[in-house]
């Protein structure tokens, strides 16, 4: 299984400069999807989660174009050839 | 010889250099650009001098970074410098202290934080361990937030002893004997109007410092009111009869001199600015009995305030006094707070200042 994860290029730096990342997660859920990242790049992942995996607040993830939030969450399915995107939310300063 | 004053805003850190006893100062920055800098210390225990911040990103989260090249650049963690334990059921929200230990404990720091939490480090910072002690207290559950936040922002350990004392708002004070694993509330007298009755803990206190006179003697800014204990806190008597206002948020007391103290009043909770617009450093050198203000050096139609980490001294003779404001601007005084320097303006909200003597 292979998903897209597509990054932000303030997020690209922590992972090697890449702004698209081939990740294989072992489960089916956008949180399985996390958990492989952290262990890849686990200072990028802990951009994107807090320490209790919850995404962090001014963080915004989309599955296949969708916002999670209004999808399943954590609980999202990804599937396989999936493109999951992060976006920094409106905020700032 | 160089002094350093690190100074954390809203937006970054910047660091100010001076190479002439503190007269004039350069400054260098932003570091760590647009990322809240709430915290800061120079750790000068080891063969160079380590900067540790602790930041909150707008986006990604808080953690704490360190420079040991004096802001050239930083580093952090993988897995995060503070990190609550799986168990614990919480996440780090903000990074509100950070305290390098005494010189016979090396590698040990101390770092406050948001929800209430005590941190201890034995690797300079690189990582902190929850103190279980604080945070399985079973006060806990009923501390309060203040109106930044809830958390532990002042840690004062005892150089000679297993003591350390710690603030929080809205907590109090709190004491432990061994280190942190057991902790006592010790706020006796220190005012809480917000509350009907006086209580053992949940004051709002903005600020500690352990006077010159040794471990016992302490001084408090609270949110009403300015104290100071001779009995590690066990009781707290007002000094604030000499002062325009017992608002304020900091408190500095001298590494040297027993019973002189600096704080910067302000009008009130709801209207925190300075008496009159006039800001002012108010010092005392008998123990809160009298107050003379400062004015040389300090602006008139100033509606600014100076928030409780944003004011230190340094551990020079005379002691340095330094403050900064939420209008951005930085004030260094030489001679114990007789007369400020601006030392920087126009910079982003002013939230810490720490000052050191680099040898």
């Amino acid at each position: 299984m292979s998903v897209e994860v597509v990054l932000p290029g303030v997020l690209a730096d922590l992972a090697g400069g890449a702004k698209h990342l081939a990740v294989d997660p072992d489960g089916d859920t956008l949180a399985d999807l996390f958990d492989a990242l952290a262990r890849e790049h686990p200072l990028l992942a802990r951009r994107i989660r807090d320490e209790t995996g919850r995404v962090r607040r001014f963080v915004n993830v989309f599955v296949d174009g969708d916002d999670v939030r209004h999808l399943g969450g954590l609980s999202t399915p990804v599937r396989d050839g999936a493109q999951v995107q992060v976006l920094p939310s409106i905020a700032g300063g | 010889m160089t002094d350093l004053l690190a100074i954390g805003t809203r937006k970054g850190l910047f660091l100010a250099r001076s190479e002439d006893g503190r007269r004039t100062w350069t400054l260098d920055g932003p570091h760590l650009l647009a990322q809240e800098v709430a915290a800061v210390c120079v750790d000068t225990r080891g063969a160079a001098p380590r900067v540790l911040a602790g930041i909150q990103y707008g986006h990604w989260g808080p953690t704490v970074m360190w420079s040991d090249d004096l802001g050239s650049s930083w580093q952090e963690t993988d897995y995060g410098a503070i990190r609550f334990p799986e168990d614990a059921g919480a996440a780090l929200h903000r990074v509100w202290q950070l305290r390098p230990d005494s010189a016979d404990r090396p590698g040990v720091v101390w770092a406050g934080c948001e929800p209430h939490s005590l941190w201890r480090s034995t690797d300079g910072g690189c990582s902190f361990s929850l103190v279980r002690g604080h945070w399985d207290h079973p006060h806990r559950p009923t501390w309060e937030p203040g109106g930044g936040g809830g958390a532990v922002h002042t840690i004062l350990p005892d150089p000679a002893s297993d003591r350390v004392t710690i603030a929080m708002s809205a907590g109090g004070v709190y004491v432990s004997d061994d280190g942190g694993a057991h902790w006592e509330p010790r706020n006796r007298g220190i005012t809480a109007p917000f509350l009907p009755e006086p209580p053992e803990y949940g004051q709002c206190v903005h600020k500690v410092a352990v006077d010159a006179a040794g471990p016992d003697a302490m001084v408090a800014q609270n949110h009403f009111g300015v104290f100071r204990t001779e009995d590690a806190g066990r009781s707290w008597s007002s000094i604030a009869g000499g002062l325009p206002a017992d608002f304020g948020f900091p408190i500095a007391s001298s590494p040297s001199t027993p019973g002189t103290a600096w704080v910067v009043p302000l009008v009130a909770d709801m209207q925190r600015v300075p008496p009159a617009g006039r800001l002012r450093v108010h010092r005392t050198r008998d123990a809160g009995a009298t107050w003379t203000e400062s004015t040389a050096g300090l602006p008139d139609a100033s509606w600014t305030a100076v928030v409780r980490d944003a004011f230190c001294v340094d551990e020079q003779d005379p002691t340095g006094v330094y403050l900064g404001t939420r209008d951005g601007c930085v004030y260094a005084s030489a001679d114990e707070g007789d007369s400020f320097t601006l030392v920087a303006d126009h910079l982003p909200d002013v939230l810490v200042v720490r000052a050191v003597h680099l040898p």
